[in-house]
């Protein structure tokens, strides 16, 4: 393995309930670069970002991350690796009973020993950096599900941490966020080389902020390359993926 | 017919056993650092704290009903002076431990199952685990170390409120002061009643903090779940509780013999 991989799945295989869900999935991420992984809905995209946290364990295969095969650690270890990995779920799952502040505080409060002054300026400069820097003391109910989702960016940004995997991001938000999220993506890549894996639907967007793309169509992952190589690929599938505006 | 009886009795053993498990780690998992003692005391006063009023509300109302029937059978052999005694080794003994566990079974036991569920099934579990806390303990330990700590606090107020509940009644019809109310009522009761009893309901509350925590925590099947959840906890719960009481009471007698008596 190159010395500047952050994350590589190596023919990872899960079935749920006797369903494959993934099937002999490879890639590999350099450093620093962005990855955009397309697809249909239900193909098995969360699922695979999961696999990268240790969430869900492949029923084969192995997933190496900064070189550590995870899936052989224990859960001590896996924290630390966790540590280096932010991680905005499909849903935000923001935790409902603190504010929305105090979400993006709990991994800095949980994981530095700052004073509670400085993890709330951190936090607000998260906020800040989504939009939401008026909504700090709201609780999360009370936000929409476009705000919601970009509140769940700012906690998994909260600990700067190398490796930033985000389910949707876009979903649910207007152009013009969509937009201002991938600026800050681009961003986030360029000034702190942070690596990305970015599941989306928004092909626009994917042409914009990845390196590479990857298209993964029932469990399979059927191609992958730079926008430009999957514009001339002659699969139907990733043909019509590529030239649909895919907002949604 | 017998088969299947046979078959739903295998299933409940079957959990109870998963349930039991799920606890024996939860306390092994507690001695081990970190300990989570923010979540702990965040957890001790939202099941002791706030369940504070309903055990003071149901305390006095169980004082006052427990006093009439003591009068009524007392009063038949003349031995009125007994009633305080009575209803403090009664409340003391039996009733404000079981009461108090069945009644956190209720009221917390449905909320924990509730809440580890919803927790569950909006992935706010899996989100701490990615955020490399241990959910397990964060969650799971917490809550049970909280209804363990809870319950025989939570006893001790039930069994005072129950006596001056008995106070209320008895002085309505006899004006008997508090004072001598409250010297008569301790005059019966030893030591050995009350630590027993009470130190019995840290294991009501380890039932109720396992039971529902490993309903919540290992909900399955989105909404609906989560509200199943919250009423097995109660159901279940309560079940083992009581149950459970009959072995401890039994245990008491023959580990202290003097309280039998
Ligand atoms: N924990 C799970 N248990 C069982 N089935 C699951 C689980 N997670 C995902 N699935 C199933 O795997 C398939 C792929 O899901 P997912 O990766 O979420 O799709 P998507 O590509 O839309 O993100 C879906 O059919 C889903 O129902
Ligand atoms: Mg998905």
């Amino acid at each position: 393995m190159r010395r500047d991989t952050a994350v590589r799945l190596e023919r990872v295989t899960k079935a749920f309930g006797g369903r494959r869900i993934l099937d002999d999935v490879s890639f590999e991420i350099a450093r620093g670069t962005a990855f955009c992984l397309l697809g249909r809905s239900g193909t098995g995209k969360s699922v695979t970002l999961k696999h990268i946290v240790g969430l869900i364990k492949p029923d084969r295969g192995s997933v190496y991350v900064e070189g550590e095969d995870i899936t052989a650690l224990e859960s001590r270890e896996l924290a630390r690796i966790r540590r280096r990995m932010g991680f905005l779920f499909q849903n935000a799952a923001l935790f409902d009973s603190i504010s929305v502040g105090e979400n993006v505080a709990f991994p800095l409060r949980r994981h530095t020993a700052l004073p509670d002054g400085e993890i709330r300026k951190r936090a607000l400069e998260k906020l800040d950096q989504v939009g939401l820097a008026d909504d700090y003391k709201k609780m999360p109910a009370a936000l929409s599900g476009g705000m919601r989702k970009r509140a769940g960016l700012a906690r998994a940004m909260a600990l700067d941490p190398p490796i930033l995997l985000v389910d949707e991001p876009s979903a649910g938000l207007d152009p013009i966020t969509t937009g201002e999220i991938d600026e800050l993506l681009l961003t986030l890549k360029k000034r702190a080389g942070t690596t990305l894996v970015v599941v989306t639907h928004n092909i626009p967007s994917a042409r914009r902020v990845g390196d590479e793309l990857a298209v993964i169509e029932g469990g399979i992952l059927i191609a992958k390359g730079t926008a430009a190589d999957l514009d001339r690929s002659s699969e139907p599938t990733v043909h019509d993926f590529m030239q649909s505006s895919g907002a949604g | 017919m017998v088969e299947l009886i046979g078959k739903q009795v295998a299933a409940i053993l079957g959990w109870t056993g998963a349930v039991f498990v799920f606890g024996v780690r939860a306390l092994r998992e507690a001695v081990r650092p970190p300990f989570e003692l923010r979540e702990l005391t965040r957890q001790v006063f939202e099941v002791g704290w706030r369940s504070l009023p309903l055990i003071v509300a149901a305390g006095l109302a169980i004082g006052v009903v427990l006093s009439m029937h003591t009068r009524a059978s007392l009063e038949r052999f003349g031995a009125e002076a007994l009633i305080p005694g009575g209803l403090a080794l009664a409340l003391v003994r039996e009733t404000g431990p079981l009461v108090t566990g069945l009644l956190l079974a209720g009221r917390v036991g449905a909320g924990i199952g509730a809440e580890l569920g919803a927790m569950r099934v909006t992935e706010q579990i899996d989100a701490l685990e990615a955020t490399a806390v241990d959910s397990f303990k964060y969650l799971v330990v917490t809550r049970i170390l909280a209804c363990m700590i809870a319950l025989p606090i939570l006893t001790t107020v039930m069994n005072f409120t129950g006596i001056i509940g008995g106070f209320l009644a008895e002085t309505v019809i006899t004006g008997m002061s508090f004072r001598l109310y409250f010297h008569r009522a301790f005059s019966l009761v030893e030591m050995t009643d009350y630590v027993p009893a009470t130190l019995k309901t840290m294991v009501f509350g380890f039932i109720i903090g396992t039971v529902a925590s490993y309903l919540g925590y290992t909900t399955e099947q989105g909404t609906e779940g989560v509200g199943r959840a919250s009423t097995r906890s109660v159901v279940l719960a309560s079940i083992l509780i009581i149950v459970c009481n009959v072995v401890l009471v039994k245990m008491t007698f023959f580990v202290f013999p003097e309280a039998a008596g």
